[in-house]
């Protein structure tokens, strides 16, 4: 039984371009598995680690800016260099501020965690809003396209989407792996008991930052789908909804575990497009706010744990529901 | 030449502002010895424990493991060095099963600490969890979250995790604490169990259990070292009797 989840979900992910039309398949699709990178960063440090960060959207603009920056200068602003080299610049420099945001929250914990992240990410937005030498301030970069591979243009529409497939479950995958090795039960041990973990000879410190480098890191894959999604970056990518985006999408997928981030993003994404069709844009946040506060209300652990639930229910496959919040994983394993 | 000391701890001294938890104390436990530290609450004990585990810096004296002053390590160079400790209330991974609450005690003894690209059961230390489970009676739980066992098997588990990678220097805080009367004898007879060589020092409230379990017996007071004997002589002195269960002075 436990293999039909994943199948399904491969399956669907292979024929969706086959049954949609291109507005389904990039700007809710492709949306979907970009942002949905992001907000898996933020939940591979949560459910992990414990650690939460606001500032995952702003590392995913690190990486957008300088994927813009080194492949499409706008306004004299930029370094052309070839794709493959701002590519893994791109992913460095994410990583790096992944790395050294880790190094300034490390000492703090929860509510303050929240507070200093969500600073940096405000102090980056404002950087990049009066910067003009290397941000282009206001305007930003625009023409921010994927480059063409021996004559496979990944800027079109159904290579975009497989590509956005493969980088997405690399992401989702590669957590799934990384969780599961000593380096990974360790995260989990600074999680639960960070002081046992000491006592067991693990330097808590260095493990909570290279957890910050590595979900820099997968942040930085998102942004780099998301700047060629939207094929520009400006401040308003990196301003504080966007940012606060990530962590509604974290929550309503489910903030336990890696899958709720996709699910999150998904959710998110079409409550987005579609709110406009029949209430006032401006309205937009009272009725994301109000899908937010019904999924923590009836399901604390989010989408995800509402599957899980149905699922358990129905197949008596899994262990039985531990209740609360999910700190380890069960779907698909 | 003299028999080398297991733990030589001199002049050990702790204050928090006004306050001197630890005053003076010196202790000289040998290779292999059980020691038991007693004494009622705020006598000390576990501030001396921090102070030789690493966690809490001595503001005066020194710390030897086997000759080698390890007063300035870090908690973790300690643990390489062959010293662990358990707490007082149960510190274990609850989101993890059993297996990888005591496979995360392999590794920190060992290391690689940081390993990324092979997953754990492929691991070639994987197979030690399974004797440190036997050791504390947990085979049939490895496949536990541990958020899941019992008050007493959480005890158990800790101690398994603390015998990973066999420590020279084992310091258990109050290991029978919240235990039922069962428990605590599967306990004493686990201590009995551990071998030999392992030098243990443990801080307990039941005079039954540290009585039983160790070889010699330190009483702290205030800070202080107020006597040392075996446990027949401890139990027979009328005045650490008194103190111990509270009736001395303030």
């Amino acid at each position: 039984m436990r293999w039909i989840l994943p199948l399904a979900v491969i399956v669907l992910l292979l024929v969706y371009p086959f049954v949609v039309n291109s507005f389904w398949l990039v700007q809710i699709g492709g949306r979907t598995l970009g942002f949905g990178t992001i907000v898996l960063s933020l939940v591979f440090l949560t459910a992990y680690t414990g650690m939460l960060s606001l500032a995952q959207m702003t590392v995913a603009g690190v990486a957008g800016y300088a994927t813009a920056y080194f492949t499409a200068p706008t306004g004299g602003v930029g370094l052309l260099l070839p794709w493959p080299v701002a590519l893994v610049l791109a992913l460095a420099l994410a990583t790096l501020a992944g790395l050294l945001i880790g190094l300034v929250a490390v000492r703090t914990r929860g509510i303050y965690t929240l507070m200093i992240t969500l600073a940096v990410a405000m102090a980056f937005y404002y950087l990049t809003l009066q910067n003009y030498d290397i941000f282009n301030g206001f305007t930003g970069f625009n023409n921010v396209e994927p480059p063409v591979i021996l004559g496979l243009d990944l800027g079109a529409n159904l290579p975009f989407y497989y590509m956005s497939v493969v980088l997405a479950a690399s992401c989702y995958l590669g957590v799934r792996h990384v969780v599961r090795t000593p380096f990974g039960l360790a995260l989990q041990g600074v999680r639960d008991e960070p002081d046992r973990l000491r006592a067991l000879g693990f330097n808590v410190p260095l493990l909570r930052v290279l957890a910050f480098g590595l979900a820099g890191f997968i942040a930085g894959i998102g942004g780099i789908l998301n700047v060629w999604l939207n094929a520009s970056i400006s401040p308003g990518s990196v301003a504080l909804n966007p940012v606060i985006d990530v962590l509604m999408a974290g929550v309503l997928g489910g903030i336990g575990h890696p899958a709720g981030a996709y699910v999150g993003a998904f959710v998110f994404t079409i409550v987005d497009n579609f709110a406009i069709d029949f209430i006032a844009r401006e309205r937009f946040n009272t009725l994301i706010g109000l899908v937010f506060l019904a999924i923590v209300l009836f399901s604390p652990d989010g989408l995800t744990g509402l599957v899980r639930r149905a699922w358990t229910r129905g197949t008596g496959w899994a262990r039985r529901d531990r209740g609360g919040a999910p700190k380890t994983d069960d779907i698909g394993k | 030449m003299t028999k080398e000391e297991a733990l030589v701890v001199e002049g050990l001294t702790r204050r928090f502002g006004a306050l001197v938890a630890v005053d003076d104390v010196t202790l000289r436990v040998a290779p292999g010895e059980r020691r038991a530290v007693l004494g009622a609450n705020g006598a000390g004990k576990t501030t001396l424990f921090n102070m030789i585990a690493g966690d809490l810096p001595p503001s005066a004296g020194s710390i030897r493991l086997f000759g080698e002053d390890i007063t300035g390590l870090s908690p973790q160079r300690r643990v390489l060095e062959g010293v662990r400790r358990t707490y007082q209330k149960s510190l274990v991974f609850g989101g993890m099963t059993v297996r990888d609450n005591l496979y995360v005690a392999v590794r920190g003894a060992t290391g690689p600490r940081l390993a990324i690209w092979t997953r754990a059961e492929h691991q070639p230390d994987r197979h030690e969890t399974d004797t440190l489970a036997d050791r504390v009676g947990l085979t049939d739980r490895l496949d536990t979250l541990a958020s899941e066992l019992s008050h007493g098997e959480q005890r158990q588990l800790e101690l398994g995790m603390a015998l990973a990678h066999p420590p020279k220097l084992l310091l258990l805080d109050e290991p029978a604490a919240g235990l039922s009367t069962r428990e605590r004898e599967s306990l004493v007879a686990m201590l009995a169990d551990l071998p030999r060589d392992l030098t243990l020092i443990l801080i307990e409230h039941d005079l039954d259990i540290a009585l039983k379990a160790v070889d010699y017996v330190s009483v702290m007071h205030n800070g202080r070292l107020l006597a040392e004997g075996t446990p027949a002589e401890i139990s027979a002195n009328q005045d650490i009797q008194d103190i111990y269960m509270g009736r001395h002075g303030k």
